[in-house]
Protein backbone atom coordinates (compact mmCIF):
# COMPACT_ATOMS: atom_id res chain seq x y z
CA UNK A 1 0.00 0.00 0.00
CA UNK A 2 1.38 3.65 -0.90
CA UNK A 3 2.44 5.87 2.38
CA UNK A 4 -0.66 8.28 2.99
CA UNK A 5 0.58 11.75 1.59
CA UNK A 6 -0.25 12.55 5.69
CA UNK A 7 -1.20 11.33 8.29
CA UNK A 8 -2.02 12.81 11.80
CA UNK A 9 -1.72 11.18 14.80
CA UNK A 10 -3.57 11.48 18.20
CA UNK A 11 -3.52 15.89 17.89
CA UNK A 12 -4.78 17.11 20.75
CA UNK A 13 -4.58 21.53 21.28
CA UNK A 14 -5.65 23.43 23.20
CA UNK A 15 -5.61 27.65 23.86
CA UNK A 16 -5.18 27.86 27.75
CA UNK A 17 -7.55 25.67 29.76
CA UNK A 18 -9.78 25.43 26.52
CA UNK A 19 -9.22 22.61 24.86
CA UNK A 20 -10.09 22.58 21.00
CA UNK A 21 -9.30 19.24 19.44
CA UNK A 22 -9.34 16.38 21.19
CA UNK A 23 -7.10 12.91 19.86
CA UNK A 24 -7.46 13.78 16.09
CA UNK A 25 -6.66 11.10 13.67
CA UNK A 26 -6.87 11.70 10.12
CA UNK A 27 -5.16 10.01 6.99
CA UNK A 28 -4.97 11.55 3.75
CA UNK A 29 -3.83 10.04 0.84
CA UNK A 30 -2.29 11.39 -2.64
CA UNK A 31 -4.45 12.47 -4.92
CA UNK A 32 -7.54 12.21 -3.02
CA UNK A 33 -9.57 14.94 -2.15
CA UNK A 34 -10.80 15.12 2.02
CA UNK A 35 -13.49 17.37 2.24
CA UNK A 36 -13.77 18.61 6.36
CA UNK A 37 -17.48 19.41 7.85
CA UNK A 38 -19.08 20.65 10.87
CA UNK A 39 -20.42 23.45 13.12
CA UNK A 40 -18.59 26.73 13.09
CA UNK A 41 -16.57 26.70 16.51
CA UNK A 42 -16.07 22.94 16.01
CA UNK A 43 -12.11 23.55 15.17
CA UNK A 44 -12.28 23.30 11.34
CA UNK A 45 -10.21 25.83 10.87
CA UNK A 46 -7.61 25.32 13.92
CA UNK A 47 -7.18 22.04 12.69
CA UNK A 48 -6.11 22.80 8.94
CA UNK A 49 -4.11 25.79 10.31
CA UNK A 50 -2.18 22.81 12.82
CA UNK A 51 -1.51 21.29 9.64
CA UNK A 52 0.48 23.68 8.00
CA UNK A 53 2.01 25.15 11.37
CA UNK A 54 -0.15 28.42 11.68
CA UNK A 55 -0.98 27.29 15.28
CA UNK A 56 1.12 24.50 17.62
CA UNK A 57 -0.35 21.84 19.57
CA UNK A 58 0.32 20.34 22.60
CA UNK A 59 1.09 16.41 21.56
CA UNK A 60 0.39 14.32 18.94
CA UNK A 61 2.37 13.74 15.26
CA UNK A 62 1.59 14.88 11.86
CA UNK A 63 3.54 12.02 9.14
CA UNK A 64 4.04 14.23 5.72
CA UNK A 65 5.56 11.75 3.00
CA UNK A 66 6.09 9.21 5.72
CA UNK A 67 8.46 11.64 7.16
CA UNK A 68 7.34 12.53 11.00
CA UNK A 69 7.61 16.16 10.96
CA UNK A 70 9.25 17.93 14.24
CA UNK A 71 8.28 21.00 14.61
CA UNK A 72 10.37 24.39 14.40
CA UNK A 73 9.87 27.23 12.44
CA UNK A 74 12.28 26.43 10.06
CA UNK A 75 11.12 22.91 9.55
CA UNK A 76 7.41 24.65 8.66
CA UNK A 77 8.88 27.08 6.29
CA UNK A 78 10.65 24.47 4.26
CA UNK A 79 7.48 22.46 4.63
CA UNK A 80 5.29 25.44 3.63
CA UNK A 81 6.60 25.09 -0.14
CA UNK A 82 5.03 21.79 -0.02
CA UNK A 83 1.93 22.63 1.90
CA UNK A 84 -0.48 25.44 0.17
CA UNK A 85 -2.90 27.41 2.15
CA UNK A 86 -5.43 29.68 0.50
CA UNK A 87 -7.78 31.54 2.99
CA UNK A 88 -11.10 32.78 3.81
CA UNK A 89 -9.96 36.43 3.28
CA UNK A 90 -7.21 35.81 -0.14
CA UNK A 91 -4.72 37.73 1.91
CA UNK A 92 -3.23 39.16 -0.79
CA UNK A 93 -0.66 41.28 -0.74
CA UNK A 94 -1.46 44.60 -1.33
CA UNK A 95 2.09 46.46 -2.04
CA UNK A 96 2.21 43.90 -4.83
CA UNK A 97 0.87 43.23 -8.40
CA UNK A 98 -0.97 40.32 -9.42
CA UNK A 99 2.07 38.61 -10.99
CA UNK A 100 4.45 39.68 -8.09
CA UNK A 101 1.98 38.28 -5.89
CA UNK A 102 2.69 35.26 -7.37
CA UNK A 103 6.39 35.45 -8.05
CA UNK A 104 7.30 36.47 -4.44
CA UNK A 105 7.25 32.40 -2.89
CA UNK A 106 9.03 31.42 -6.20
CA UNK A 107 11.50 33.53 -6.87
CA UNK A 108 12.43 34.56 -3.05
CA UNK A 109 11.92 31.11 -1.28
CA UNK A 110 12.89 28.80 -3.54
CA UNK A 111 15.32 31.14 -5.39
CA UNK A 112 14.07 29.90 -9.03
CA UNK A 113 15.06 31.43 -12.30
CA UNK A 114 12.29 34.62 -13.21
CA UNK A 115 11.83 33.38 -16.67
CA UNK A 116 10.67 30.20 -15.68
CA UNK A 117 8.82 31.02 -12.66
CA UNK A 118 7.36 33.84 -14.91
CA UNK A 119 6.34 31.37 -17.81
CA UNK A 120 4.31 29.61 -15.26
CA UNK A 121 2.83 32.35 -13.33
CA UNK A 122 1.24 33.18 -16.83
CA UNK A 123 0.24 29.83 -17.38
CA UNK A 124 -1.83 29.20 -13.93
CA UNK A 125 -3.14 33.02 -14.58
CA UNK A 126 -4.56 32.00 -17.89
CA UNK A 127 -6.05 28.35 -16.06
CA UNK A 128 -8.15 30.31 -13.85
CA UNK A 129 -8.98 33.14 -16.47
CA UNK A 130 -7.23 36.10 -14.92
CA UNK A 131 -4.15 36.55 -17.41
CA UNK A 132 -4.99 39.71 -18.08
CA UNK A 133 -4.39 40.95 -14.88
CA UNK A 134 -0.79 40.07 -14.21
CA UNK A 135 -0.06 43.73 -13.71
CA UNK A 136 -3.33 44.70 -11.71
CA UNK A 137 -3.16 45.81 -7.53
CA UNK A 138 -5.08 43.68 -5.55
CA UNK A 139 -7.63 46.72 -4.61
CA UNK A 140 -8.34 46.85 -8.38
CA UNK A 141 -9.98 43.14 -8.42
CA UNK A 142 -13.09 41.64 -7.15
CA UNK A 143 -13.05 38.72 -4.07
CA UNK A 144 -13.85 36.42 -6.67
CA UNK A 145 -11.01 37.17 -8.80
CA UNK A 146 -8.60 37.97 -5.22
CA UNK A 147 -9.41 34.44 -4.17
CA UNK A 148 -8.37 32.80 -7.45
CA UNK A 149 -5.16 34.92 -7.54
CA UNK A 150 -4.69 34.06 -3.96
CA UNK A 151 -4.72 30.09 -5.23
CA UNK A 152 -2.69 30.41 -8.03
CA UNK A 153 -0.10 32.05 -5.70
CA UNK A 154 -0.08 28.97 -3.58
CA UNK A 155 0.20 26.47 -6.63
CA UNK A 156 3.02 28.36 -8.18
CA UNK A 157 5.03 26.61 -5.22
CA UNK A 158 4.27 23.32 -6.87
CA UNK A 159 3.05 21.98 -3.60
CA UNK A 160 2.15 18.76 -3.19
CA UNK A 161 -0.76 19.52 -0.77
CA UNK A 162 -3.15 21.91 -1.11
CA UNK A 163 -5.08 23.31 2.43
CA UNK A 164 -8.42 25.71 1.17
CA UNK A 165 -10.07 27.04 4.37
CA UNK A 166 -13.61 28.31 3.93
CA UNK A 167 -12.57 29.86 0.56
CA UNK A 168 -15.90 31.04 -0.71
CA UNK A 169 -17.11 31.86 2.20
CA UNK A 170 -16.72 35.59 1.86
CA UNK A 171 -17.54 35.86 -1.96
CA UNK A 172 -21.12 36.98 -3.44
CA UNK A 173 -23.16 34.12 -4.77
CA UNK A 174 -22.16 34.43 -8.14
CA UNK A 175 -18.31 34.67 -7.48
CA UNK A 176 -18.52 31.18 -5.74
CA UNK A 177 -19.04 29.25 -8.98
CA UNK A 178 -15.44 30.33 -10.79
CA UNK A 179 -13.00 29.72 -7.71
CA UNK A 180 -14.77 26.09 -7.28
CA UNK A 181 -14.42 25.65 -10.78
CA UNK A 182 -10.84 26.10 -10.15
CA UNK A 183 -10.79 23.19 -7.11
CA UNK A 184 -12.79 21.24 -9.43
CA UNK A 185 -9.93 21.20 -11.91
CA UNK A 186 -7.18 21.14 -9.57
CA UNK A 187 -9.11 17.56 -7.70
CA UNK A 188 -9.08 16.28 -11.56
CA UNK A 189 -5.39 17.06 -11.92
CA UNK A 190 -4.96 15.05 -8.96
CA UNK A 191 -3.88 17.55 -6.57
CA UNK A 192 -3.62 16.52 -3.15
CA UNK A 193 -6.65 18.62 -1.17
CA UNK A 194 -8.06 19.05 2.11
CA UNK A 195 -10.57 21.08 1.87
CA UNK A 196 -12.91 23.09 4.62
CA UNK A 197 -16.36 24.16 3.08
CA UNK A 198 -20.14 25.28 3.55
CA UNK A 199 -20.69 24.33 -0.20
CA UNK A 200 -22.57 21.65 0.73
CA UNK A 201 -23.60 20.35 -3.00
CA UNK A 202 -20.10 20.93 -3.70
CA UNK A 203 -18.85 18.89 -0.77
CA UNK A 204 -20.86 16.26 -2.04
CA UNK A 205 -19.69 16.03 -5.23
CA UNK A 206 -16.15 16.57 -5.09
CA UNK A 207 -15.21 14.45 -1.49
CA UNK A 208 -13.24 11.21 -1.98
CA UNK A 209 -13.81 11.41 1.44
CA UNK A 210 -15.68 13.26 4.48
CA UNK A 211 -14.25 13.97 7.80
CA UNK A 212 -17.06 15.15 10.55
CA UNK A 213 -15.35 17.59 12.81
CA UNK A 214 -17.26 18.35 16.30
CA UNK A 215 -16.59 19.90 19.06
CA UNK A 216 -12.86 19.29 18.41
CA UNK A 217 -13.44 15.40 17.92
CA UNK A 218 -13.34 13.59 14.35
CA UNK A 219 -16.91 11.72 14.34
CA UNK A 220 -16.66 10.46 11.19
CA UNK A 221 -13.97 9.85 8.91
CA UNK A 222 -15.93 8.05 5.87
CA UNK A 223 -15.98 7.83 2.04
CA UNK A 224 -17.41 11.06 0.63
CA UNK A 225 -21.24 9.20 -0.79
CA UNK A 226 -21.37 7.57 1.99
CA UNK A 227 -21.36 10.41 4.16
CA UNK A 228 -23.91 12.17 2.38
CA UNK A 229 -26.09 9.02 2.14
CA UNK A 230 -25.56 7.13 4.95
CA UNK A 231 -23.81 9.19 7.68
CA UNK A 232 -22.76 7.03 10.77
CA UNK A 233 -23.82 9.15 13.76
CA UNK A 234 -26.99 10.97 14.31
CA UNK A 235 -24.73 14.43 14.82
CA UNK A 236 -24.09 14.45 11.26
CA UNK A 237 -27.51 13.58 10.65
CA UNK A 238 -28.95 16.39 12.33
CA UNK A 239 -25.74 18.31 10.93
CA UNK A 240 -26.66 17.66 7.16
CA UNK A 241 -30.38 18.10 7.70
CA UNK A 242 -29.61 21.92 9.04
CA UNK A 243 -27.36 22.58 6.04
CA UNK A 244 -29.81 23.80 3.82
CA UNK A 245 -28.61 21.91 -0.34
CA UNK B 1 18.26 104.77 6.81
CA UNK B 2 22.36 104.89 7.08
CA UNK B 3 21.86 103.03 10.74
CA UNK B 4 18.70 101.19 10.45
CA UNK B 5 18.85 97.70 12.46
CA UNK B 6 18.77 95.93 9.16
CA UNK B 7 21.83 96.64 7.57
CA UNK B 8 23.52 94.17 10.75
CA UNK B 9 22.04 91.32 8.65
CA UNK B 10 24.38 92.28 5.97
CA UNK B 11 27.78 93.63 7.45
CA UNK B 12 31.33 91.98 7.15
CA UNK B 13 30.38 88.66 6.99
CA UNK B 14 27.01 88.16 8.79
CA UNK B 15 25.28 86.80 6.69
CA UNK B 16 27.26 84.22 5.29
CA UNK B 17 28.03 83.62 8.56
CA UNK B 18 24.72 82.85 9.46
CA UNK B 19 23.77 80.72 6.69
CA UNK B 20 27.03 78.90 7.42
CA UNK B 21 25.36 77.71 11.00
CA UNK B 22 22.44 77.40 9.43
CA UNK B 23 23.98 74.34 6.84
CA UNK B 24 25.73 73.21 10.45
CA UNK B 25 22.66 72.61 11.97
CA UNK B 26 21.06 71.13 8.67
CA UNK B 27 23.90 69.10 8.51
CA UNK B 28 23.57 67.28 11.99
CA UNK B 29 19.70 67.15 11.82
CA UNK B 30 20.59 65.50 8.03
CA UNK B 31 23.36 63.09 9.39
CA UNK B 32 20.98 62.32 12.91
CA UNK B 33 18.01 61.63 10.55
CA UNK B 34 19.50 59.11 8.34
CA UNK B 35 21.23 57.40 11.19
CA UNK B 36 18.54 57.29 13.30
CA UNK B 37 15.73 56.30 10.84
CA UNK B 38 17.72 53.06 9.22
CA UNK B 39 18.69 52.00 12.96
CA UNK B 40 15.03 52.78 14.43
CA UNK B 41 13.38 50.37 11.19
CA UNK B 42 15.63 47.87 12.41
CA UNK B 43 14.78 48.52 16.38
CA UNK B 44 10.84 48.65 15.47
CA UNK B 45 11.06 45.71 13.51
CA UNK B 46 12.92 44.03 16.21
CA UNK B 47 9.94 45.06 18.87
CA UNK B 48 7.61 43.12 17.20
CA UNK B 49 9.46 40.03 17.78
CA UNK B 50 8.23 37.82 20.66
CA UNK B 51 11.20 37.76 22.41
CA UNK B 52 10.45 39.28 26.03
CA UNK B 53 14.47 40.16 27.09
CA UNK B 54 14.78 41.68 23.90
CA UNK B 55 11.46 43.54 24.02
CA UNK B 56 12.27 44.89 27.29
CA UNK B 57 15.62 46.33 26.77
CA UNK B 58 14.27 47.90 23.48
CA UNK B 59 11.87 49.03 25.67
CA UNK B 60 13.80 50.52 28.29
CA UNK B 61 16.16 52.09 25.39
CA UNK B 62 12.89 53.80 24.21
CA UNK B 63 11.85 55.19 27.44
CA UNK B 64 15.54 56.22 28.22
CA UNK B 65 15.56 58.69 25.21
CA UNK B 66 11.89 59.95 25.38
CA UNK B 67 11.59 60.75 29.41
CA UNK B 68 15.39 62.05 29.32
CA UNK B 69 15.50 66.44 28.24
CA UNK B 70 17.57 66.70 25.31
CA UNK B 71 20.08 68.58 26.58
CA UNK B 72 20.60 66.33 30.04
CA UNK B 73 21.59 63.78 27.10
CA UNK B 74 23.57 65.99 24.66
CA UNK B 75 25.37 67.21 28.36
CA UNK B 76 25.62 63.43 29.21
CA UNK B 77 27.22 62.34 25.92
CA UNK B 78 29.31 66.04 25.55
CA UNK B 79 31.14 65.90 29.49
CA UNK B 80 30.91 62.31 30.19
CA UNK B 81 32.11 60.66 27.05
CA UNK B 82 35.50 62.27 27.68
CA UNK B 83 35.29 61.96 31.20
CA UNK B 84 34.85 58.60 32.07
CA UNK B 85 35.50 56.38 28.73
CA UNK B 86 38.17 58.57 27.07
CA UNK B 87 36.30 59.26 23.90
CA UNK B 88 37.13 62.95 22.68
CA UNK B 89 34.48 63.43 19.99
CA UNK B 90 33.85 66.95 19.02
CA UNK B 91 31.08 68.94 19.68
CA UNK B 92 29.22 68.10 16.17
CA UNK B 93 30.11 64.76 16.21
CA UNK B 94 28.65 64.64 19.79
CA UNK B 95 25.32 66.01 18.70
CA UNK B 96 24.81 63.95 15.98
CA UNK B 97 25.13 61.01 18.24
CA UNK B 98 23.12 62.24 20.50
CA UNK B 99 20.57 63.21 17.66
CA UNK B 100 20.75 59.69 16.12
CA UNK B 101 20.09 57.95 19.10
CA UNK B 102 17.23 59.88 20.03
CA UNK B 103 15.69 59.83 16.29
CA UNK B 104 16.27 55.63 16.13
CA UNK B 105 14.21 55.56 19.71
CA UNK B 106 11.20 57.65 18.50
CA UNK B 107 11.61 56.16 15.01
CA UNK B 108 11.33 52.41 16.82
CA UNK B 109 8.37 53.56 18.32
CA UNK B 110 6.83 54.61 15.07
CA UNK B 111 7.85 51.57 13.50
CA UNK B 112 6.66 49.11 15.89
CA UNK B 113 3.23 51.14 15.74
CA UNK B 114 2.72 50.80 11.87
CA UNK B 115 4.08 47.46 12.13
CA UNK B 116 1.38 46.37 14.49
CA UNK B 117 -1.06 47.47 12.61
CA UNK B 118 -0.68 45.69 9.47
CA UNK B 119 -3.06 42.56 9.87
CA UNK B 120 -2.32 39.22 11.16
CA UNK B 121 -3.48 38.04 7.87
CA UNK B 122 -1.07 39.28 6.04
CA UNK B 123 1.82 38.07 8.14
CA UNK B 124 0.16 34.38 7.95
CA UNK B 125 -0.40 34.65 3.96
CA UNK B 126 3.43 35.88 4.00
CA UNK B 127 4.18 32.47 5.93
CA UNK B 128 2.00 29.93 4.25
CA UNK B 129 4.22 30.71 1.24
CA UNK B 130 7.24 30.09 3.11
CA UNK B 131 8.72 33.51 3.51
CA UNK B 132 11.18 33.42 6.78
CA UNK B 133 11.10 35.54 9.19
CA UNK B 134 13.86 38.63 7.23
CA UNK B 135 11.43 37.53 3.58
CA UNK B 136 8.21 38.60 5.81
CA UNK B 137 9.30 41.55 7.19
CA UNK B 138 11.28 42.62 3.60
CA UNK B 139 8.51 42.05 1.71
CA UNK B 140 5.43 42.30 3.02
CA UNK B 141 5.48 43.95 6.32
CA UNK B 142 7.86 46.88 6.15
CA UNK B 143 6.35 47.92 2.62
CA UNK B 144 2.50 47.97 3.84
CA UNK B 145 4.00 49.60 7.60
CA UNK B 146 5.32 52.50 5.20
CA UNK B 147 2.36 54.45 4.12
CA UNK B 148 1.55 54.12 7.87
CA UNK B 149 5.15 55.95 9.62
CA UNK B 150 5.90 58.73 6.93
CA UNK B 151 3.24 61.76 8.40
CA UNK B 152 4.68 60.56 11.82
CA UNK B 153 8.45 60.29 10.46
CA UNK B 154 8.05 63.80 8.87
CA UNK B 155 6.92 65.47 12.49
CA UNK B 156 9.86 63.45 13.95
CA UNK B 157 11.85 65.45 11.17
CA UNK B 158 10.60 69.00 12.29
CA UNK B 159 11.16 68.38 15.71
CA UNK B 160 14.93 67.17 15.00
CA UNK B 161 15.54 70.32 12.71
CA UNK B 162 13.78 72.50 15.90
CA UNK B 163 15.93 71.22 18.47
CA UNK B 164 19.28 71.76 17.08
CA UNK B 165 18.83 75.54 18.65
CA UNK B 166 20.06 73.46 21.84
CA UNK B 167 23.41 72.91 20.05
CA UNK B 168 24.52 75.98 21.01
CA UNK B 169 24.71 74.79 25.09
CA UNK B 170 27.47 72.11 23.85
CA UNK B 171 29.54 75.19 21.43
CA UNK B 172 28.36 74.02 18.33
CA UNK B 173 28.68 77.04 16.11
CA UNK B 174 25.09 76.25 14.99
CA UNK B 175 23.07 79.14 13.46
CA UNK B 176 21.26 80.34 17.27
CA UNK B 177 24.50 80.49 17.94
CA UNK B 178 26.47 82.80 15.73
CA UNK B 179 23.07 84.72 15.73
CA UNK B 180 24.08 85.48 19.42
CA UNK B 181 27.88 86.17 18.38
CA UNK B 182 26.57 88.44 16.00
CA UNK B 183 24.58 90.52 18.61
CA UNK B 184 26.95 90.66 20.81
CA UNK B 185 29.49 91.93 18.27
CA UNK B 186 27.13 94.35 16.72
CA UNK B 187 25.96 95.80 20.09
CA UNK B 188 27.22 99.31 20.06
CA UNK B 189 26.29 99.96 16.46
CA UNK B 190 23.07 97.98 16.14
CA UNK B 191 21.40 98.23 19.60
CA UNK B 192 18.42 96.92 18.29
CA UNK B 193 20.34 93.59 16.00
CA UNK B 194 18.81 90.71 18.40
CA UNK B 195 15.33 91.93 16.98
CA UNK B 196 16.82 91.23 12.83
CA UNK B 197 19.00 88.32 13.94
CA UNK B 198 16.44 86.22 15.51
CA UNK B 199 14.26 87.34 13.10
CA UNK B 200 15.92 86.21 10.54
CA UNK B 201 16.66 83.39 12.29
CA UNK B 202 12.93 82.32 12.51
CA UNK B 203 12.26 82.86 8.75
CA UNK B 204 15.32 80.33 8.07
CA UNK B 205 13.85 77.76 10.21
CA UNK B 206 10.54 78.14 9.05
CA UNK B 207 11.79 77.65 5.91
CA UNK B 208 13.60 74.40 6.55
CA UNK B 209 10.52 72.79 8.47
CA UNK B 210 7.30 74.84 7.14
CA UNK B 211 7.76 72.73 4.04
CA UNK B 212 8.22 69.59 5.66
CA UNK B 213 5.14 69.80 7.96
CA UNK B 214 3.20 70.93 4.78
CA UNK B 215 3.99 67.50 3.04
CA UNK B 216 3.21 65.50 6.43
CA UNK B 217 -0.03 67.18 6.39
CA UNK B 218 -0.48 66.11 2.68
CA UNK B 219 0.16 62.79 2.97
CA UNK B 220 -2.22 62.53 6.13
CA UNK B 221 -4.96 64.04 4.15
CA UNK B 222 -4.51 61.66 0.98
CA UNK B 223 -4.66 58.59 3.73
CA UNK B 224 -7.44 59.71 5.00
CA UNK B 225 -8.96 59.96 1.76
CA UNK B 226 -7.96 56.19 1.11
CA UNK B 227 -9.11 54.76 3.65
Amino acid sequence: MATPLLQVEHLEKSYGDVHILHDIDLTIDTGSVTVLLGPSGSGKSTLIRCLNGLEDFQSGQLVFSGQPVVPSPKVWQQLRQKIGMVFQSYDLFPNLTVLDNILLGPLKVQHRAKAEATAQAIKLLKEVGLAEYQDAYPRQLSGGQKQRIAIVRALALNPEFMLFDEVTASLDPEMVRGVLEVLRNLAQQKMTMLVVTHEMNFAREIADQVVFLENGRILEQTPGQQFFTNPQTERAQIFLNSMDF
Amino acid sequence: MAHSGINVLFAGQNFSRLLGGLWISAKISIVALVIGILLGVLLGALRTVKNPLLRTILRLYLEFFRIVPTVVLLFLFYYILPKNFNVNLNAQAVAMLVFALWVAAEMSDIVRGALISVPQHQKEAGLAIGLNGPQLYRYVLLPQAVGLMIPATINLMTRVIKTTSLLLLISVMDVVNIGQQIIEANRQQYPDGAFWIYGLIFILYFLLCYPLSAWARRLEQRQNNNA
